[in-house]
């Protein structure tokens, strides 16, 4: 591969695209073409695609392992407990949790906040009470907490952001006070792709004995994760954004709080012995898990997890970070091009604005081109509402992502243009 | 089918340079339209004398093919009996939602039919749908139109159709 007549940076790219090459093949749905053009696919954000290893891994399940889990004596239901099991050990150690009772499997993010406002929310906090959330949620995070509100009587407090789309850390530390009961943070901005500062943020809320919720959706596929070292309380995630089936993602709570907290939801799978006038619940992580889980999609997760260990977060967070560099200068150079969200620290996602040209025409003119990006305001109005615009159009990347696909892009971009003058 | 024929020369045209775009002072019925999954937003204005529109504006904030769409509709009902508007409305409604096919039944959408492409973009069906659905609202005095649900002055959903 290396030849003398290579510039160490010309190896380096060949080294780099001819591993890409590798890494593409294992996604089958790259090859699709789209339109008569090959399908550039980058709407990561919304949901990645899922590699061919992943997709091995739910067929042996199928065909040689299924039934259901904790339940029957037999082979196949031993099995299915055991790799069902194993997935969230698996898990447990991608994200460093101390314990595997720790690691409660939902149904994604959403189910994972809402299990939260149920168990904790609900549970304990009382009229007058007071959660910190920020300007740059998703909705998943902004409305189960105002349901609360509006059933409990409590405060939404809404720490805001700069013209960068950056959280003002400032502000952030007055808004505490002795009625704050939980902080609910994104770990990185879905619509802008800020990454927030959640460990100082979350030594900031310990400080006033606050324990705080991380909504990690889109900061799992892009970054290494230790909440050990983050000390959050809660972090949730989806597993479909992290190349495993959709139906899957993961609640990480500390255990002397997952301990206190009531059930979400009844069933079977969640208690320990039931009669007419009393049940005993079930212990860690069982307690949540009422009734028969995604099994192929846990054990799926689990084989995402393994592929990503494979491929290394490192590289992924290195290659990302590349592509959104090359990205970001490439849509900088286009007059008529707004950037959404310029933070110092960003993950892959690049949300823009063409002037005098509505998102949505975007989406589908470049469709055409085989270029699949998000359009619209990404289930976080509030941060449209911020920055005065009604929607953008947003690329967001992943590993197998490739600077020709930016360049498919952006080659998109200037028909729109064109068409649009 | 190739975004060409659907962002036609006519609808680029409405875009840039809406017709009837604005406020109408001595309105008699007016409806505000909002399809919440894309955040289209406009207003439409109008002034029924005798069972006939004498005036229609609209303005709002929304993507090319609902802006022309709410464009060219001005133009064509401007002069029109509310009762043969309605039909158009229906018609209009039809051909978007793949009911009506202009290249084979008659209708009386004129240079409107250059919005049969949208049928085959399920995603993008109501946006050319909504300035209709607030034309029809504001007839009924209602105040506000959608295309969802119980705000859907039309009272039946229209549901994405995917044709290959």
């Amino acid at each position: 591969m290396s030849s003398p007549a290579l510039s160490r940076q010309e190896e380096r790219a060949v080294i780099r695209s001819v591993d890409l090459q590798r890494l593409r093949a294992d996604f089958p749905i790259l090859r699709l073409k789209v339109n008569g053009k090959p399908l550039a696919y980058l709407d990561n954000g919304a949901s990645s695609q899922m590699p061919q290893p992943v997709m091995d891994r739910l067929t042996r399940y199928q065909t040689q392992e299924h039934s259901n889990i904790h339940r029957a004596v037999h082979y196949l239901s031993e099995t299915a407990t055991a790799a069902y099991e194993g997935a969230r050990a698996k898990i447990q150690k991608f994200i460093n949790a101390r314990e595997s009772r720790e690691v409660i499997y939902t149904r994604g993010t959403t189910d994972a906040v809402n299990l939260v406002m149920h168990g904790f929310g609900r549970a304990f906090l009382k009229e007058g009470d007071e959660i910190i959330i920020s300007q740059l949620e998703h909705h998943s995070n902004i409305v189960p907490w105002q349901m609360l509100r509006d059933e409990k009587g409590i405060k939404l407090q809404v720490i805001p952001c700069n013209d960068a789309g950056e959280l003002l850390i400032d502000t952030y530390e007055r808004l505490f006070n002795a009625r704050t009961k939980l902080v609910s943070i994104t770990h990185v901005s879905n619509a802008l792709g800020t990454v927030n500062p959640v460990k100082q943020m979350i030594a900031m809320a310990h400080g006033q004995g606050v324990p705080v919720l991380v909504d990690g959706a889109q900061a799992v596929p892009h970054l290494a994760i230790d909440v050990q070292d983050l000390d959050c309380d809660f972090y949730c995630f989806s597993g479909h954004k992290m190349f495993a089936p959709t139906g899957i993602g993961i609640l990480y709570g500390k255990a002397a709080l997952l301990e206190k907290m009531q059930p979400y939801q009844g069933g079977g799978d969640m208690i320990l012995s039931v009669t007419f006038d009393k049940t005993t619940y079930n212990a860690l992580p069982y307690k949540f898990e009422a009734g028969t889980p995604p099994i192929a999609a846990a054990i799926g997760l689990g084989a995402a997890v393994d592929y990503l260990n494979e491929v290394g977060m490192d590289n992924i967070a290195a290659w990302e970070h590349e592509l959104l560099a090359y990205a970001t200068g490439q849509l900088e150079a286009l007059p008529g091009v707004r950037i959404i969200g310029t933070a110092a620290d960003k993950a892959a996602v690049l949300s823009f604005t063409i002037a005098g040209v509505h998102p949505h025409d975007v989406g589908t003119i470049l469709n055409e081109d085989g270029v699949a990006v998000r359009t619209g305001h990404h289930c976080a109005q509030p941060v449209m509402q911020r920055f005065g615009i009604p929607a953008t159009a947003r690329a967001s990347f992943a590993l197998y992502n490739t600077f020709e696909e930016i360049d498919q892009l952006v080659a998109g971009i200037r028909r729109v243009q064109k068409m649009f003058t | 089918m190739d975004s060409k024929q659907l962002y036609q020369e006519l609808i680029l045209d409405h875009n840039k340079k809406p017709r009837n775009w604005g406020v109408l002072g001595d309105a008699s019925h007016r409806a505000e339209g909002l399809n919440p999954l894309c955040g289209d937003h406009i207003w439409v204005a109008l002034k029924i004398r005798d069972g006939t529109i004498e005036s229609i504006a609209f303005e709002g904030e929304s993507c090319a093919i609902c802006k022309a769409s709410a464009s060219m509709m001005t133009t064509n009902v401007k002069g029109k009996p509310v009762e043969q508007v309605e039909q158009l409305v229906q018609e209009f409604r039809d051909m978007a939602t793949g009911k009506l096919d202009v290249a084979a039944q008659a209708h009386h959408l004129g240079r409107l039919a250059v919005f049969a492409g949208v049928k085959d973009l399920p995603s993008r069906v109501k946006c050319a749908i909504l300035p209709w659905h607030t034309l029809h609202a504001a007839f009924h005095n209602q105040q506000s139109a959608s295309t969802e649900g119980e705000a859907d002055p039309m009272g039946s959903p229209i549901t994405g159709r995917v044709t290959q």
